[in-house]
């Protein structure tokens, strides 16, 4: 077999798709064409980014909703009698740098270096608690001065997109204790690193969610 | 599942590259950090631009939301590429395209949902003028 592999090198097609970068090396073929199936990794990352299309789908019904209903605020308060465009900024700061030490948690992975993975995890996920903390607040002082969901179409729409929003970094951070656990219990193995992938997929996709959000409801809110 | 099936699992496994994973060119630490902190370094910058759009005089009102979504779409791309490293490498493609069967979908949406909304508001009357029809 390791024959076989070794007079594929040579003349492998420069031009056929899938399994880049592997040119150099000699492959195993397993009978689904010349490099093999794709790997575990990219079939585990592709499957999870169906998924995660389809929560941006998701998501794209209570953006519309609530792009429908903003102006739908029932005689009760608007958006700018609500947002406080510096509380907004602290926690979109609090989740673009949750963003930048999960990408930081990679780098360490990819060096196998156990200390800086567990470190940047867990400043990935304070910072995601930080901004729950503040999140929560905000809710919470709304709804003490009248301004709950059941106010208005507009406070509706907004709880539902906002709070749906918060509902998915809870997971996250349960996610991220999860991972940091089972580092500990079960070191760099394949299938722990293959978690590891989707969990930055999914932290770095609620950023791109929470983008979307401070600048659709809060800013433009905050506009109106 | 053999030990022989498991470690050549785990080989191929760091071979291969999907959506979140870097480049092997930049494999090394260092390369792979400054990646990172041009992302961040450009979202931030997206980011405080966006905050100083909302109160400035520089952009005429009524183009502001404008303005405000063209920086978020700048943002989500810089995203994109430098978190997620959505690359058009062959073994990208597939994510590529199911991302732009997102966008699609996405687009269809909320495009759709202000465009039929907004054409019902305009030929709803108004409790003004229902009030005028009556005799």
């Amino acid at each position: 077999m390791s024959a076989n592999a070794a007079t594929f090198v040579g003349d492998a097609d420069p031009y056929r798709i899938g399994r880049a970068h592997a040119e150099a090396r000699p492959r195993d073929a397993t009978g689904h064409g010349e490099g093999g199936p794709a790997s575990k990794r990219v079939i585990i990352g592709y499957g999870f980014w169906i998924f995660l299309m389809s929560d941006i789908v998701m998501f794209s019904c209570f953006f519309a909703a609530h792009a429908v209903l903003q102006t739908a605020t029932a005689g009760g308060p608007a958006g700018r009698d609500l947002f406080d465009p510096h509380r907004v900024a602290v926690e979109t700061a609090c989740l673009l740098l949750s963003s930048f030490t999960c990408g930081m948690s990679a780098v360490a992975t990819r060096a196998r270096n156990a200390l800086w993975t567990q470190v940047s995890l867990l400043v990935t996920g304070l910072l995601g608690l930080a901004f729950l903390f503040l999140e929560g607040s905000d809710f919470t002082s709304m709804i003490a001065h009248g301004a709950g969901p059941q106010r208005s179409a507009f406070l509706s729409s907004f709880f539902a997109l906002v709070g749906c929003h918060g509902l998915h970094v809870s997971a996250g951070v349960l996610w991220i204790g999860t991972m940091m656990a089972q580092l500990v219990v079960k070191g760099f193995r394949a299938d722990i690193l293959r978690r590891l992938l989707c969990f930055r997929l999914f932290w770095h996709t609620l950023d791109i969610i929470w983008v979307a959000i401070f600048t659709v409801v809060y800013l433009i809110g905050l506009g109106r | 599942m053999t030990d022989r099936h498991q470690t050549r699992d785990a080989r191929r496994d760091e071979d291969d590259l999907a959506p979140g994973i870097a480049e092997p060119a930049e494999s090394r630490t260092g390369v792979a950090i400054a990646g990172y902190l041009v992302g961040l370094a450009l979202s931030i910058v997206l980011t405080v631009a966006s905050f100083y759009t909302l109160g400035t005089p520089l952009v005429w009102h009524e183009a502001i939301p404008i303005a405000l979504v063209v920086l978020a779409i700048a943002q989500i791309g810089v995203h994109l590429v430098f978190f997620l490293h959505m690359t058009t490498a062959p073994d990208n493609t597939n994510n590529a395209l199911a991302l732009a069967f997102g966008v699609l979908i996405v687009i269809l949406i909320i495009a759709g949902s202000l465009w039929i909304m907004d054409h019902l508001n305009h030929n709803m009357l108004t409790m003004h003028q229902v009030m005028r029809t009556q005799p």
